[in-house]
């Protein structure tokens, strides 16, 4: 408890020596960012929030420029040794910045918060020793599966396989030793990505895995309204097939999209950056009370 | 159901064969589908086997009874129990019995679980009171801490028992760990 409360600090610091506002949006919402395979808690006819990402946007859009927040994220079903259904999530923004930059952003937060907890660039972490000096190994979606599944999943899209080969083949493939971060994202899972400006058969979609932890993902992000409402429409439809759930579309939103620049940003789970920062092998460890204990 | 809702010892029926639940873990990448990874024991022959299932695919959950049984006998390999009801005999085979055929009295009521005729599990009570038969001789006095040492009971159940217990005590045992309890009464 001490070091995560020593964490949530460290971070606030980070960010507010580069000028960065902490802001807060609403927990409860009429439309949030309808996503297949994130199912949210219903609040009379509202949602609880899945991601502050939609409100940090239209914030953006409103002309702030370097935010963050701490925010509490609600998922329906999402229990188990890294998942609570109530859980916390750092999301922060840059104007003018591409996923690049906020990949550089988790590395320099890790290695600072590493430092501030005297490790010398090294993270004990389930009896490993992770080495997280910089720059840590990119690899792209395509590799990653062509060497771990044997397959390549941006020239044949198979969403299913996708998943499962993720879980059982492809996270086991990750040096353990080291942070992976996974780029380039088929564009059929862009979700609020954009698209790569000379591929547009990829994202610009980062996740953060260390330890085996998926810790982070980062967008260069959507700014493209069309492209948006065409993304909304599609996974709006899916629900309604696979889920059988009617979601509104976030109007809000859209309206502000026309406005925001052009940025970058990132969610990352505290609950699991305490996990690697305490050795904790589950999240139930880290959380003072599980959706078991309330 | 679906496959959300196989829990830790869950009963499933998957291509024809009894499973039980040995572990469930739940992944998700952040933006994908939910991946369920179990590990599942044959109820039948003890063989472990690993399965993955993703969000929304079905499971068939083994609709079991349970009813109460009274333990008769050994007989080779086989241990057998009655049904309280109805008189009828289940013979049990050694290998499902795993640790409780130690704590099996002649005429002790279980809870025995059924998937239609065929038993497949045993539920003793929480502790059963054994008789010591044989017992270390301790030659330590008795201190704060108290020294353990080995005895056997009537069961043939070899046992850690502090160093007061005797040849002929009876003791409490508790059956989910196999360890020793408390004394229940002395040798006379």
């Amino acid at each position: 408890m001490r070091r995560r409360a020593l964490i949530c600090e460290f971070i606030r610091t980070f960010f507010k020596e580069q000028d960065f506002l902490e802001v807060e949006t609403p927990i409860r919402a009429p439309a949030i960012a309808p996503e297949p395979f994130i199912t949210p808690f219903e609040s009379e006819d509202w949602f609880l929030s899945t991601s502050p990402e939609l409100h940090m946007k239209r914030l953006l859009a409103a002309g702030y420029e370097k935010i963050f927040q701490f925010s509490h994220c609600f998922r329906k079903g999402e229990r188990g040794r890294w998942h609570n259904p109530e859980f916390i999530m750092l999301e922060w923004y840059r104007k003018g910045a591409y996923y690049n930059k906020i990949i550089q952003d988790i590395e320099q937060l890790i290695l600072t918060l590493a430092a501030k907890f005297g490790l010398n660039n090294i993270i004990k972490y389930k009896g490993q020793d992770i080495d997280i000096s910089l720059p840590w190994p990119r690899i792209t979606v395509r590799e990653a599966y062509i060497n771990a599944a044997g397959w390549d999943p941006v020239s044949e899209h198979d969403s299913l396989r996708f998943d499962t080969d993720f879980v059982t083949r492809v996270l086991p493939s990750f040096k353990t030793n080291r942070p992976t971060v996974l780029i380039e994202y088929p564009a059929a899972m862009a979700s609020l990505a954009r698209l790569k400006p000379d591929n547009h058969t990829v994202a610009e979609r980062a996740e953060v895995f260390i330890g085996g932890l998926e810790l982070a993902n980062a967008y260069s992000e959507l700014i493209d309204v069309k492209e948006q409402v065409k993304r909304f429409r599609e996974a709006i439809e899916q629900i309604r097939r696979e889920r059988q759930q009617q979601m509104p579309v976030p109007d809000k939103f859209l309206e502000a999209i026309v406005r925001l620049p052009e940025c970058g940003g990132v969610a990352l789970g505290i609950d699991r950056l305490v996990m690697l920062f305490c050795d904790a092998d589950s999240i139930d460890d880290v959380m003072p009370f599980t959706v078991d204990d309330v | 159901m679906e496959i959300s809702g196989a829990r830790k010892n869950s009963k499933l029926l998957i291509d024809g064969a009894l499973y039980n639940v040995e572990e469930a873990e739940f992944t998700k990448p952040g933006k994908g589908r939910s991946v369920y990874r179990l590990k599942l024991r044959n109820l039948r022959d003890g063989n472990v086997i690993d399965r993955t299932y993703r969000s929304g695919e079905k499971v068939e959950e083994a609709s079991l009874d349970t009813q109460d049984e009274q333990y008769l006998y050994r007989e080779g390999d086989q241990y057998v129990f009655m049904n309280t009801k109805n008189y009828e005999q289940h013979p049990i085979p050694e290998k499902l019995l795993g640790i409780k055929k130690n704590f099996l009295k002649e005429g002790m009521e279980v809870v025995m679980l059924m998937y239609g005729d065929e038993p497949i599990d045993v539920t003793l009570p929480i502790t059963v009171d054994l008789k010591v038969i044989e017992s270390e001789i301790s030659t330590k006095t008795a201190t704060i801490t108290p020294q353990m040492k080995a005895s056997i009971v009537e069961t043939g159940y070899r046992i850690d028992t502090p160093s007061f217990i005797k040849v002929g005590d009876v003791i409490k045992v508790d059956t989910r760990t196999g360890n020793y309890v408390e004394r229940v009464s002395t040798a006379k």
